[in-house]
């Protein structure tokens, strides 16, 4: 009892832990620094919609580029989830939702966009059943 | 490896391995020694909880996507959309996470009042979010564009409202962890349970970063 207190399990982490061993993402300076990339990333969202920086068609990918690369500082940074050793577990049950939710959006849409495709457009088929 | 009475530790024999590296046999996170303290089994399944959340999550995004565009003649997203009052809200989101990140700093040096500041400070910056989503919702169902309006408004509010709920849940969670940190101080269970509310805010925060770029900034392109 008294060893799960005195911090037997430092090389065991959980999403969330403070690692605190000067690692990426540890302490007040990784959220320091978590704040300043996620407020960056933000910025340059909201930025780059108003401006000519970027090729007009292309806006939308990099809007999902600067999200998903915020998505990954918020879970480095706050969430405190590494590549190292001691994280296999987290990892493996992050890439498997990742894995479920990219089915999910992009299976929808698959086939969403092909029923669109496919079916007789609707005034036509309102024309159609009269 | 043959000395099962060599392993005090181990009784149940969970982690039959041999001794080498970190000098003790508790659970290293490599397979051997037995099952993980109680505050790492406990962050471990809130984890995975949260997981599950984005997965119901993933699957309103996907009714979002394909129903984007099915507004029955009444107003798309480009219209409904406050580019300044987003910008506000992601801010407040952001802001807030990073308090809950130094609550969590404060809490494990067992300082109650700066874990108690920063949970305020955590909870007020959430509640200026959801006041600025509720105002967002009430002038758009006084403007005629509620959910029962067209498919996609449907999906907005399911959506977008899902969040808002997340984070109020949030709050009276976080009210919650105030009066029994207040009440019970640095106990360990106590601490679990502001762990896993950290994981939860935080993982609010992701959800929005997806939602002010597939919802709303998406929207201002189109």
């Amino acid at each position: 009892m008294t060893e799960e207190q005195t911090g037997s399990d430092d090389h065991d982490v959980a999403p969330g832990d403070d690692t605190d061993s000067g690692e990426l993402g540890g302490g007040l300076t990784g959220y320091i620094v978590g704040l300043a990339l996620a407020a960056g990333l933000t910025a340059a969202s909201f930025f780059i919609l108003k401006s000519s920086v970027i090729w007009q068609p292309a806006i939308p990918a990099a809007l999902i580029a600067l999200a998903i690369a915020q998505m990954g500082v918020h879970l480095v940074f706050f969430l405190h989830v590494t590549s190292g050793p001691d994280n296999t577990n987290n990892v493996l049950a992050l890439a498997f939702g990742v894995l479920i939710v990219g089915l999910v959006l992009l299976g929808s849409m698959w086939i969403m966009a092909h029923l669109n495709h496919q079916l007789m457009p609707m005034g036509e088929m309102m024309k159609r059943m009269r | 490896m043959s000395a099962p009475s060599a392993r005090p530790r181990d009784p149940y024999q969970l982690g039959h391995g041999h001794e080498h590296g970190h000098g003790h046999h508790a659970a290293t996170g490599h397979g051997e020694g037995g099952p993980a303290s109680k505050r790492i089994t406990t962050a471990y399944g809130f984890w995975i909880f949260l997981l599950s959340d984005f997965v119901i999550f993933a699957g309103f995004f996907a009714a979002y996507a394909v129903l984007r565009d099915q507004t029955a003649g009444g107003p798309a997203i480009g219209g409904i959309v406050d580019p300044s009052r987003v910008a506000w809200q992601t801010a407040l989101l952001l802001l807030s996470s990073f308090t809950a990140g130094l609550g969590s700093l404060a809490a494990a040096r067992k300082n109650l009042l700066w874990s108690e500041i920063a949970l305020l400070v955590t909870g007020l910056l959430g509640f200026g979010f959801l006041a600025l989503e509720f105002a967002e919702f009430a002038k758009m169902i006084h403007e005629g564009a509620g959910p029962d309006r067209s498919a996609f408004l449907s999906s907005f509010f399911a959506l977008v409202g899902c969040h808002g709920l997340h984070v109020s849940a949030g709050l009276l969670w976080l009210g919650t962890m105030m009066a029994q940190l207040w009440a019970k101080g640095f106990r360990a269970d106590i601490e679990r349970r502001l762990l896993c509310f950290n994981l939860f805010w935080h993982a609010l925060d992701i959800i929005w970063v997806a939602i002010f770029t597939m919802v709303y900034l998406m929207g201002l392109v189109a």
